[in-house]
């Protein structure tokens, strides 16, 4: 009899801790190995559009992104703008924008560069077509619509 | 005393905090990491070429006219269409099934031919004194031998004549979100004829096709040669203003 009791007496012992920083550990390596760092500090608001027949982009360093929407600030209207880098830009700036994605690469990746149009939905189709307009003068044809996953 | 301290081994350091310096980190890495995967339609645009087309060269039953007017509405061949109409009308242009008159006419390529243009083209070519006809000429015996490596692959095909294009115009105060949707649409067409085709022929549609692999890049090509995607990032034209 006393020997039941014994063990019941005991109580449950703590659970060990000493696992845990392993655990976090192994969470941490697994987002830095997938984290990129956000370059850009939005100017514009953008929401894309949905689409189902969508293409990967492989390689991110080969990427350069154009965001066109209204801008986060209301103060500056509602007017779509388009934002290249960090700032606001206008449509002659595109073309020093493509040099400089260009330069930025080694020789052989050049010509594998893509322009992806980060276009809000709401966008009128002008601004994106005078952009495609300027990406053709300046002979940067690989582009991408850049788009939500649908079903 | 130095002895005393020297029996003493030295003392754990205390692990106690690594969970939370490893904490700090995650929680540095979660906050700053951006998971979206960027995908989109691709496209390339067409190169701004000094002398126009001539329009007339194009036959008129090779070119599929998609407009979108400014109120997001979509007029296909000069017929008001809906939208979820637009995937089955690419297809049929892509396909023409009945052979219609208003619709692109599609040669036969089979080996035979394929062989004879091949052995043609390369006669003409060594024969040529100028030697811009001669690169015309190798040209067009290549095309021929990626016809004659299609046909290896697929069998007899029928192609598309080569000015067969989707053109796409949108007016100036169309949505992005529509022009993505009618891109989408007709990309989605061609995709649907090229899985059909592939698993039809392979038994594996085309999308389980792995470019990275030897084998299935030559496949891929083949079924390119059948169903080329070819819409046309044209010049921008003002569309439905009058109307």
């Amino acid at each position: 009899m006393s020997r039941f009791k014994d063990k019941g007496s005991k109580g449950i012992p703590a659970i060990s801790t000493a696992s845990l920083p392993d655990i976090i550990f192994m969470l941490l390596f697994f987002f830095m190995v997938t984290t990129v760092m956000r370059e850009v500090d939005l100017q514009v608001k953008v929401t894309l559009p949905e689409a189902t027949e969508v293409t990967k982009l492989e390689d991110k360093a080969l990427v350069d992104y154009i965001y066109i929407g209204p801008p986060t600030n209301t103060l500056l209207g509602s007017e779509p703008r388009i934002q290249l880098n960090d700032q606001f830009a206008n449509l002659e700036d595109i073309d020093t924008w493509v040099l400089d994605g260009i330069s930025r690469r080694p020789e052989v990746l050049q010509p594998k560069i893509t322009r992806s149009l980060k276009v809000d939905k709401e966008t009128n189709m002008k601004i994106v077509t005078d952009v495609k307009q300027e990406l053709r003068k300046s002979n940067a044809l690989k582009i991408n619509y850049s788009t939500a996953q649908g079903r | 005393m130095l002895k005393r301290a020297k029996k003493h081994p030295p003392g754990e350091i205390n692990a106690g905090s690594m969970a939370d310096i490893a904490f700090l980190l995650l929680i540095f890495f979660l906050v700053t990491t951006t998971m979206d995967t960027d995908a989109g339609i691709l496209r390339l645009l067409p190169p701004i070429v000094e002398e126009e087309l001539e329009m007339d060269k194009v036959k008129e039953r090779n070119v599929y006219v998609v407009l979108v007017n400014d109120a997001d509405m979509l007029q296909v061949e000069g017929e008001p269409m809906d939208i979820s109409e637009l995937r089955a009308g690419a297809k049929e242009f892509m396909t023409n099934p009945n052979n219609l008159e208003n619709l692109p006419e599609k040669t036969r390529i089979t080996a035979t031919l394929a062989r004879q243009e091949i052995a043609n083209f390369t006669q003409y070519a060594a024969a040529a004194t100028d030697p811009e006809t001669r690169t015309s000429y190798v040209k067009t015996k290549e095309r021929w031998e990626e016809r004659l490596a299609a046909v290896e692959k697929l069998g007899e095909y029928m192609e598309l004549p080569g000015s067969a294009v989707i053109s796409l115009q949108t007016g100036s105060k169309t949505s992005y979100d529509m022009y993505v949707k009618v891109q989408n649409e007709l990309e989605a067409g061609i995709r649907e004829l090229r899985d059909e085709l592939a698993q039809e022929k392979f038994g594996r549609k085309f999308t389980a096709l792995d470019d990275k692999m030897e084998e299935d890049q030559h496949l891929i090509k083949a079924i390119r040669m059948v169903y080329p995607q070819r819409i046309s990032e044209a010049e921008p034209v003002e569309v439905g203003k009058s109307q």
